[in-house]
């Protein structure tokens, strides 16, 4: 089986990450914002595995990204709270109309 | 190539759940960026991983998100939609990073780092899969993290369920 390019991963993990940007920057649902910030996580972890690859003794980077994923999973299950706490409290989730409100 | 395949699947549903303004069609299409990104794992050598992106990403965090966009917006009076701002700014600092990154990654002339290249390219070996060794790992050198997650998820867990629960009086 032919070997992937360690280029090609980081590319793509690079085109997660800026897509993933964009979606926090011009979204405003707060919803969209944190599928934003999961995209991101991804590409972090594509890396980490990528290299971890070439570290086939130690799989360093295959257990980071173990640890990473369960942070990302807290962090989802944490916001997803906030997030219908401030809906409750605001009646809306925009994040612009939200910001407006005192 | 199945790589390039995954790796086009990627970007474009990722692309879609920026481009559209439905938010269930966003999670949906979050749902094939991961499962894609599993398939890119399994492709990497990374078989625990990208069983573990399926069972905590697509079986819980999709599942969480979806449950949010339910409950978080009006569904009766047809407002699932998401309106985007600062469309300029953001795809100018999109863009920028996208191609700061790629410069970067294309100029630094990855494959001929010492390290990288006094590895051996046969992964796993006479070893067929990454369990057991991660297994052994997570008992050995990594159970302190390995505890202090299970914490932490404990403490998640319990925060979210405090805080998304309706208060009698405050």
């Amino acid at each position: 089986m032919e070997q992937i390019p360690l280029e090609h991963i980081l590319l793509l993990s690079a085109a997660l990450f800026s897509i993933g940007v964009l979606a926090v920057i011009s979204k405003r649902h707060a919803v969209v914002v944190l599928m934003g910030i999961e995209l991101i996580f991804n590409a972090a972890n594509l890396n980490l595995v990528a290299f971890s690859r070439h570290d086939p003794a130690l799989l360093q980077g295959q257990m980071f990204s173990l640890f990473v994923i369960l942070v990302a999973a807290a962090e989802a299950a944490v916001a997803l709270a906030i997030v219908l706490r401030v809906y409750q409290y605001f009646k809306t989730a925009n994040l612009s109309e939200v910001a407006t409100q005192e | 190539m199945l790589f390039y395949l995954f790796a086009i699947l990627a970007i474009l549903s990722a692309a879609y759940v920026v481009l559209t303004r439905n938010l269930l069609y966003a999670g949906f299409s979050l749902l094939i960026t991961l499962l894609s990104i599993a398939g890119i794992y399994v492709l990497l050598f990374a078989d625990f991983i990208a069983v573990t992106q399926l069972m905590v990403y697509v079986g819980g965090v999709l599942v969480l998100i979806l449950f949010g966009i339910m409950l978080s917006s009006r569904v009766h009076n047809k407002s699932v939609l998401s309106e985007s701002v600062n469309k300029v700014w953001g795809t100018l600092v999109a863009g920028l990073l996208l191609v700061g990154l790629s410069y970067a990654i294309l100029k630094a002339n990855i494959a001929s780092l010492p390290w990288l290249q006094n590895t051996e390219i046969e992964v796993l070996g006479n070893q067929k899969s990454t369990v057991q060794s991660i297994g052994i790992k997570l008992m050995t050198d990594f159970v302190l993290p390995f505890e202090l997650a299970s914490l932490l998820l404990l403490i998640a867990l319990m925060g979210a369920a405090y805080v998304a629960t309706e208060k009698q009086n405050a």
